[in-house]
């Protein structure tokens, strides 16, 4: 009997009945703590990003002081409904950084991140990226501080015109303010970034210039 | 318990070791050994994974088809790994994160599915229990003792405490600095390396 294929299937079916069942249960049963991890989390990245982050923060005080420095502001205006939620740090209207989330394809996955500009709307303040499933030890090395140091007093406006931060294939030739060195191995997860930067920093081009310009009225 | 009952429990640990013995699960232990928190939950990760799939595989081992039996081990096997990495994204986010894939990979851990096949097939619940907590422990020993000497080489740390005092390194006036290849995986092979010599030195172990 244990040898029919009768019961062969019976068996793993039942198998698998019985691990998904046990698997949903778990995964319901977790998934509040999960999510309010995964949202502490990307608070910390913004205030990392920001620089306001401090080595050994708890959960609360990350908690604590997002609420009191950060404000979470959207853009208005037609057909930019899409356009996701930024977050300013400081007090409007000369907020110390502005953060905008930047997202998009790597090699493997998605790639989520966030970039602080300094109140000036054009030089990077500091870039995190919070999630992701690249190569550990490959592309997986974007998260990683030695890396995301690089981006600190780049620029993303030449003369008006966005030109993004682009990272190099190996290391750059020669110093530049539009670009920083890339990490070996690791070429298609940060030509993904490359790319995705540029296409999420146009997506606020207009907020960034709109309010550059009226800095300089003032 | 006499001598013998042990047997599955002790030999893992020592002479029998799975990593440095057998040379498997290589993979985790060279990834996972730059710091001795995440060698540390790993291990926990790995031994309750490792005794839970032999007590279930060895409860249900009359009544498993013989030629889905590897299907069905697997079936256990992932069960418990996507249970114990829910787990850690619940309430170990930090660390679930910094062992990012290597959790989900203790699926393909040649331990699990050998202790499963080789033991937990043939013996009773009590043995394949005992056998589970010697290999994972026999893992897990390897794998603080690599990341001890990484951490320690490699970052001048003790689970996060600073242990070579700071005056010491080259910045402070000192000097000192850190070995950066401890970081890196090469590291890893050489104090694995040292591991595996060592424990045949001992054990008299030769592979023929």
């Amino acid at each position: 009997m244990p040898n029919s294929n009768r019961y062969t299937y019976m068996f793993v079916a039942l198998m698998a009945l019985v691990s998904a069942l046990l698997l949903s249960l778990v995964k319901t049963g977790l998934h509040e703590r999960q999510e309010f991890n995964r949202e502490l989390d990307m608070k910390k990245n913004i205030m990392m990003a920001a620089g306001a982050y401090r080595e050994g923060m708890s959960g609360q005080e990350v908690a604590d002081a997002f609420k009191r420095g950060f404000a979470i502001k959207r853009l208005s205006g037609a057909g930019r409904e899409n356009v996701p939620a930024y977050y300013v740090y400081g007090e409007e209207p000369a907020p110390e950084a502005v953060i905008l989330p930047v997202d998009g394809k790597g090699l493997w996955s998605t790639i989520k991140g966030f970039i602080a500009l300094e109140s000036d709307l054009n030089t990077v303040r500091g870039i995190a990226f919070y999630e992701h499933a690249e190569t550990p030890g490959l592309g997986g090395e974007i998260d990683k501080e030695y890396f995301t140091r690089r981006f600190q007093g780049k620029k993303i406006f030449r003369e008006g015109q966005l030109v993004s931060v682009t990272i190099a294939k190996g290391e750059m030739l020669e110093e530049s303010d539009y670009g920083v060195d890339g990490i070996s191995g690791a070429s298609l997860t940060t030509a993904g970034i490359n790319r995705f930067l540029r296409a999420d920093l146009e997506r606020f081009t207009p907020l960034l210039q709109g309010r550059a310009q009226q800095q300089e009225q003032r | 318990m006499t001598k013998k009952t042990l047997d599955p429990l002790v030999g893992p640990m020592g002479v029998n070791n799975p990593i440095t013995r057998q040379v498997l699960g290589i993979c985790s232990a060279l990834a996972v050994t730059v710091k001795m928190d995440t060698a540390l939950v790993m291990s926990g990760a790995l031994i309750f994974v490792l005794v839970g799939s032999n007590v279930m595989v060895s409860l249900l081992r009359n009544l498993i088809p013989p030629r889905a039996r590897i299907i069905v081990m697997l079936v256990i096997i992932a069960t418990l790994v996507i249970f114990i990495d829910q787990l850690l994204k619940a309430f170990l986010y930090d660390i679930s994160k910094q062992l990012s894939v290597f959790v989900g990979l203790i699926i393909t851990n040649c331990i699990v599915l050998g202790r499963a096949e080789a033991f937990a097939l043939k013996n009773g619940v009590g043995a394949s229990a005992l056998d589970g907590l010697g290999n994972g422990v026999g893992y897990g020993i390897i794998l603080v003792l690599v990341a001890f000497f990484r951490e320690l080489f490699g970052s001048g740390t003790f689970l996060g405490i600073q242990v070579v005092p700071l005056g010491l390194y080259a910045q402070h006036g000192g000097w000192y600095m850190n070995n950066g290849l401890m970081l890196l995986a090469p590291g890893a092979f050489f104090v694995l390396g040292l591991l595996v010599w060592l424990q045949r030195t001992i054990s008299g172990y030769t592979e023929d």
